[in-house]
């Protein structure tokens, strides 16, 4: 099943950790799997990286702590010898990193040469992005993770239900539109085609990190960007090329887009205001933000909708 | 059970996600005569419920208003008698399914299956309706102000359903037999295979679905869109065109009439 939640402010940062914590805590029951979130912060002068170097639910055997930490060495390793300027590195559980640092070269070269440590990904990498995303509720991510005091612009998130994959952080959204700094997407639906679409674009040199079909529109949006495509061309072409039911959300560093497919199977609620846009699988979720009557609508089959903050 | 937060006061839920499986009618409407109100803000859908249930099955009364039902999902479902019932806000999704009987009126939005399966009554909806729209439907007046999602209608097996604004694609998937008024656009595979049933639509259809074809509008159509527009208040378009099933797919062999008459 699956809830998708987006928001947008359009004058100024707010609290979005909490925010984006309340929309998909009301959600709960449409995925208590995992949860997940793509938050866009203040941009500072460097990068900010979130990556996990195992999954919260590894098997725990004898050397577990001791190849933990040697990844985590390497890490420090890696970031040094191609020339990253590491600022500082946080741990918010054992195995999952924030590192605050300064590159000047290409993001998709210092991604790679990061992930090539065993077990190691890379979730987000941007100016302001940042993905987190665990086992278990809204609540317990968010407090895993300090989300409480996370203040920013936009934020996209999604409480999963899993069905086409392992409950694991690789299976969780969102997902990386890995190497774009600052784009992230949600889904909920299934697209049919996705074992053609991932040999088409693992041909082209596209990587992916888990079985999950929803990897498939990141790293779509990603080619359809390189190709030069605005965000809303490449959502809209995006209708053409993907087989099954979806709604789908995107974030970028100053934008979010939604997609509805032509048979407008998966639900979205989308309610609007010059300062705010916030939308979810169920008004519930916006209620949790806006907590009194609204109008609100659902968007119809094919649409494509884009906010610019 | 697990308490979501920490505050008191506020939902709890078991770990499907479900609300209070043991619940009680809270018991705070204020009852004057055959009237009562309460205030659902706090309360969960269940407790809702509930409360609706004490108050028109053991209190006598008929005519409830509740206020602040906050978008929740499956909300005055089931109720099996006349009554008069007011929703000041907004539902979630299965709103009022299963009805059998009464008059309501909801004062926001609903979301998505809003009077599934109704049996017979009237619902007022002032603002927009999700998809799914009157799903089932078998009789009683359905009628949404604002615009519909998808599939309005779908399985329709009698009653009317009046749209004020638009309809998403399919509007009428597999209709058996009721009515549909839009007054304004349809959209894309308008009544896709409907066995029976009549489609009125009052501004453009973006393309027919499988087997609807367009029919002529008589003087009983004129009769009936005039009657239910002026009932609930709905500014009337111009003109309106009728569509109903073409019978193409109509492939009954002889060995099936009894079939054919469980169906439609």
């Amino acid at each position: 099943m699956c809830g998708i939640a987006g928001i947008i402010h359009r004058d100024g940062p707010a609290d979005i950790g909490p925010e984006m914590t309340r929309m998909l805590q009301a959600m709960k029951h449409r995925g208590p799997d995992s949860t997940g979130f793509a938050l866009y912060g203040q941009p500072g002068d460097g990068l900010v990286m979130r990556l996990k170097l195992a999954d919260a639910n590894t098997p725990r055997d004898f050397g577990f702590a001791e190849r933990l930490e040697q990844h985590r060495m390497e890490l420090d390793a890696r970031l040094g010898k191609i020339g990253a300027t590491v600022d500082r590195v946080e741990g918010a559980t054992e195995y999952a990193y924030r590192v605050r640092l300064s590159y000047d070269g290409d993001l998709k070269a210092l991604t790679d040469y990061v992930e090539d440590i065993p077990d190691c990904e890379v979730l987000s990498l941007g100016n302001s992005l940042e993905i987190v995303k665990d086992l278990g509720d809204a609540e317990t991510v968010a407090r895993q993770y300090g989300l409480e005091s996370f203040r920013g612009t936009h934020a996209i998130g999604h409480a999963r239900m899993a069905t086409e994959s392992d409950v694991d952080i690789s299976g969780a959204h969102p997902y990386w539109a890995y190497p774009f700094s600052d784009i992230a997407v949600v889904h909920n639906g299934q697209l049919t085609n996705y074992h053609q679409w991932r040999r088409r674009l693992e041909r082209l040199g596209h990587r992916f990190q888990s079985e999950c079909d929803s990897e498939i529109i990141a790293v779509y949006v990603a080619e359809k960007r390189a190709e030069g495509l605005s965000l809303e061309t490449a959502m809209k072409q995006s209708l053409e090329d993907f087989d099954g039911v979806f709604t789908y959300a995107v974030v970028t560093g100053d934008s979010l887009g939604v997609a509805k497919d032509e048979m407008a199977a998966k639900p979205l609620v989308l309610y609007e205001t010059p300062t705010l846009v916030a939308l979810a699988s169920e008004e519930v979720a916006i209620r949790a933000v806006v907590d009194r009557e609204i109008d609100t609508v659902d968007p119809y089959e094919s649409e494509v909708l884009v906010w610019s903050r | 059970m697990e308490q979501v937060g920490g505050q008191a006061g506020r939902i709890t839920y078991d770990a499907r996600g479900l609300a209070e499986p043991d619940a009680e009618a809270p018991r705070t409407a204020k009852i004057e005569g055959d009237r009562a109100e309460f205030d659902a803000a706090e309360l969960t859908a269940r407790r809702i419920n509930l409360e609706l249930r004490w108050l028109l099955y053991e209190q006598g009364v008929h005519d409830v208003v509740v206020r602040n039902p906050g978008a929740k999902h499956s909300i005055g479902v089931g109720i099996l008698q006349r009554c008069t019932l007011r929703f000041e806000g907004s539902f979630g999704y299965f709103g009022l399914g299963l009805i059998d009987g009464p008059e309501v009126t909801v004062t926001g939005r609903v979301g998505w299956s809003v009077c599934e399966n109704m049996m017979s009554g009237v619902v007022v909806i002032e603002k927009n309706a999700g998809s799914l729209t009157g799903a089932a439907l078998r009789g009683g007046d359905l009628v949404v102000k604002g615009s519909v999602g998808a599939r309005t209608g779908i399985d329709q097996k009698g009653g009317t359903i009046v749209v004020g604004g638009d309809a998403g694609l399919m509007s009428g998937f597999m209709m058996q037999r009721g009515r549909q008024v839009i007054c304004g656009n349809a959209g894309p595979g308008l009544g896709d295979s409907m066995y029976s049933g009549s489609i009125y639509v009052g501004g453009k259809v973006a393309s027919l679905g499988v087997d609807c074809v367009e029919a002529e509008l008589g003087p009983a159509d004129e009769e009936l869109l005039d009657r239910k527009l002026t009932a609930y208040g709905v500014d009337r378009p111009g003109s309106f065109r009728k569509f109903v099933c073409g019978k193409k797919l109509w492939n009954y062999d002889s060995l099936e009439p009894s079939e054919r008459k469980l169906v439609l």
